[in-house]
């Protein structure tokens, strides 16, 4: 790594993004987590800016970007509402780079090219109500039937399955073989015997759409199946290692804006004659909580290049996911200590970041689950 | 539809503070912008070109770091871009902007050049009517609305505090953008990567010097110079009286031969 720096073109797409997410995101953050619902315009906002296929190439609709300027968005977006940092990675960087990387090129035609260019939403439903950290628990099948793969069974916790409408579906072809007996399908929300249930109510990061989605006898054309019979699970793995740095990002957007909404606070709170920003306890605090946050960032970007120069960037992924989450989680939790009763109050932002930094310790891999990635590359 | 958007690169002022000692603007640290009133006038254009076609350039004089402003412009959809840049030019007032602006524009084809009402640090208004006044073509300014008609005309909504007037306007014209002129677009992140690829030409002294008077630029070709910038000093409420018209007049012709005005 020469420098810490970025390039031009990654500042200038970093003042897009704070600039998009002040105006636009701000005014709105606390109705879409009260109303547990993301509005549509939004959506059509940052399909207009090219959003949705920030690391893709132009010549798929993307927007030629990188992993890093995507980690940017991800941070600046976060800082200002977290429920659009999950909408934008789980179709960012889990349903699309299933087809990217394994997609035929009719299908990337006919698949990839909506999404990218946010014209369609992405969704990835692997999770079940018995398959959680152990994914390969996975029960939903899909039997051959001629032209078709007939798909049965549920999903759990399937981000942005009331907006999506293309889904990388996971199920088994073969039962007897685990894991390796599972494979992945792109799935039309259309397609007749889906049900997606309502948003499930969560802690967090309420405004994103998080549902059980059902599959009874859906007929899905033997053309959507992605890669090979069997390769699901190494696709879902492989989605899954780079989704993790995306996480990383939020989470750093999630922490860094309690920070700086506890700046603003402090300067202006004051109690025993003076600001509290005055008072060591309040500055060292706030030190603390910039360090970590610092050193999450840099963890982030490190990842992104890694992934970017197509090295091997799953354990940094992992590392920056374990410890910006956990980052994220100490800072809220110390932001809304900082605001005392106001933080505690809905009235202000802290309180909502730190019941959305929660989840970033469990989606995309527990933490548990980046222990285990981690110290199984170190040869122990 | 060849249009010219002339833009200024302006510290963000809504950040900036003023320097208590000197009362001028503390420029460190504070992050720049296009100025609004021309960052309406870029819309303005794209919108035009999207009816129209035609292209876009967008034009602005300042330091080399100005090239940010340019960057944006085009990354919100501008065809090209030109930074009009040299030693020469440093110091210029608003007259001698003007005639280096103006110069510059005289290297270009165009049907309508859009400028913005004002500049945000400067707030004199008047570089967009100085560059018409330099190009001898025809300016509407405190433009709210621009239209364009069949037989190639355009027709400037000008804006008044209490009313507009209606102006149709033979090309090419000069048009002064308000920020009400349009809400400016985003710039795209895709946008943003090709803009980055492309060449924001520079022109300078040598570039231009032919359609110039060296005597009229930078800083020892102003003809005015900011001798000071200060916040007007809230004074106290002051008397109030009330009486006829006749008794007010006589008050205020007395207090102001009391205090030696006139």
């Amino acid at each position: 790594m020469v420098g810490f720096e970025l390039t031009k073109t990654q500042q200038l797409c970093r003042e897009l993004f704070h600039n998009f997410a002040e105006n636009e995101i701000r005014p709105i953050a606390r109705d879409m987590d009260e109303n547990e619902e993301y509005p549509r315009e939004l959506l059509d906002k940052l399909q207009k800016a090219h959003m949705f296929g920030i690391p893709y190439p132009q010549e798929l609709g993307g927007a030629g970007a990188d992993v890093l300027t995507y980690t940017l968005a991800m941070e600046e977006l976060s800082k200002v509402d977290a429920s659009t940092g999950i909408t934008l990675s789980v179709h960012t960087s889990l349903c699309c780079p299933c087809i990217y990387e394994n997609g035929t090129d009719e299908q990337k035609e006919r698949f990839l090219r909506p999404l990218i260019s946010g014209e369609k939403i992405g969704a990835f439903s692997l999770t079940e109500p018995n398959a959680g950290t152990d994914a390969s628990g996975v029960q939903t099948t899909a039997d051959k039937d001629g032209d078709y793969y007939i798909l049965n069974g549920s999903k759990m916790f399937t981000t942005n399955a009331g907006i999506a409408d293309t889904f990388v579906v996971f199920a088994l072809t073969d039962k007897s073989k685990g894991p390796k007996g599972m494979s992945a399908f792109i799935v039309d929300r259309t397609m007749e015997g889906i049900t997606v249930g309502t948003n499930i109510p969560r802690m967090g990061i309420r405004a994103a759409s998080n549902c059980e989605v059902a599959f009874t006898n859906v007929k899905v054309p033997a053309d959507r199946l992605l890669g090979k019979e069997g390769g699901g699970y190494k696709i879902a793995m492989t989605a899954l290692g780079g989704g993790r740095i995306g996480i990383g990002a939020q989470a750093v957007g999630i922490a860094q804006g309690a920070i700086n909404e506890a700046i603003k606070y402090v300067k202006e709170r004051k109690q025993f004659g003076k600001n509290i920003s005055k008072f060591q306890n309040t500055q060292f605090k706030l030190a603390e909580m910039q360090t970590k946050v610092d050193a999450a960032r840099l963890m982030v970007w490190r990842a992104a290049v890694e992934k970017d120069k197509h090295g091997n960037y799953a354990p940094l992924a992992a590392m920056c996911k374990l410890f910006a989450s956990e980052t994220a989680n100490e800072v809220t939790r110390g932001c809304v200590q900082l605001f005392g009763g106001y933080g505690y109050s809905r009235e202000y932002p802290v309180e909502r970041a730190m019941r959305d930094a929660k989840i970033t310790e469990i989606y995309e891999g527990t933490s548990e689950a980046m222990k285990m990635i981690i110290s199984g590359t170190m040869k122990l | 539809m060849k249009i010219v958007v002339c833009i200024k690169q302006v510290p963000d002022t809504t950040e900036v503070k003023l320097d208590p000692k000197t009362n001028t603007l503390i420029r460190d640290g504070v992050p720049s912008i296009i100025n609004p009133d021309d960052k309406a006038g870029i819309e303005a254009a794209l919108t035009l070109k999207e009816q129209l076609g035609g292209t876009v350039t967008v034009v602005c004089m300042g330091p080399p770091q100005a090239d940010v402003a340019l960057r944006e412009a085009l990354a919100m959809g501008c065809d090209d871009a030109i930074l009009m840049s040299d030693r020469a030019f440093g110091g210029s007032d608003t007259y001698a902007t003007a005639h280096v602006i103006a110069a510059g524009l005289k290297t270009l084809d165009y049907d309508l050049i859009i400028t913005g009402r004002q500049a945000i640090d400067g707030d004199t208004a008047q570089v967009g009517p100085q560059i018409a006044e330099q190009l001898g073509i025809p300016q509407v300014s405190y433009a709210a609305e621009v239209k364009t008609t069949e037989d190639g005309a355009v027709v400037v909504k000008r804006q008044f505090e209490d009313r507009y007037q209606l102006l149709k306007v033979k090309t090419p014209c000069l048009v002064t953008a308000l920020s009400e002129l349009a809400q400016p677009r985003y710039m795209t992140v895709s946008g943003i990567v090709n803009a980055y690829n492309k060449e924001v030409k520079v022109l300078t002294f040598e570039d231009v010097k032919n359609n110039l008077n060296p005597d009229f630029i930078g800083l020892k070709g102003s003809p005015t110079n900011v001798k000071q910038s200060f916040t007007k000093q809230v004074k106290g409420a002051g008397t109030v009286i009330n009486v006829s018209a006749d008794e007010a007049v006589k008050t205020i012709m007395d207090k102001l031969i009391e205090k030696h005005i006139i």
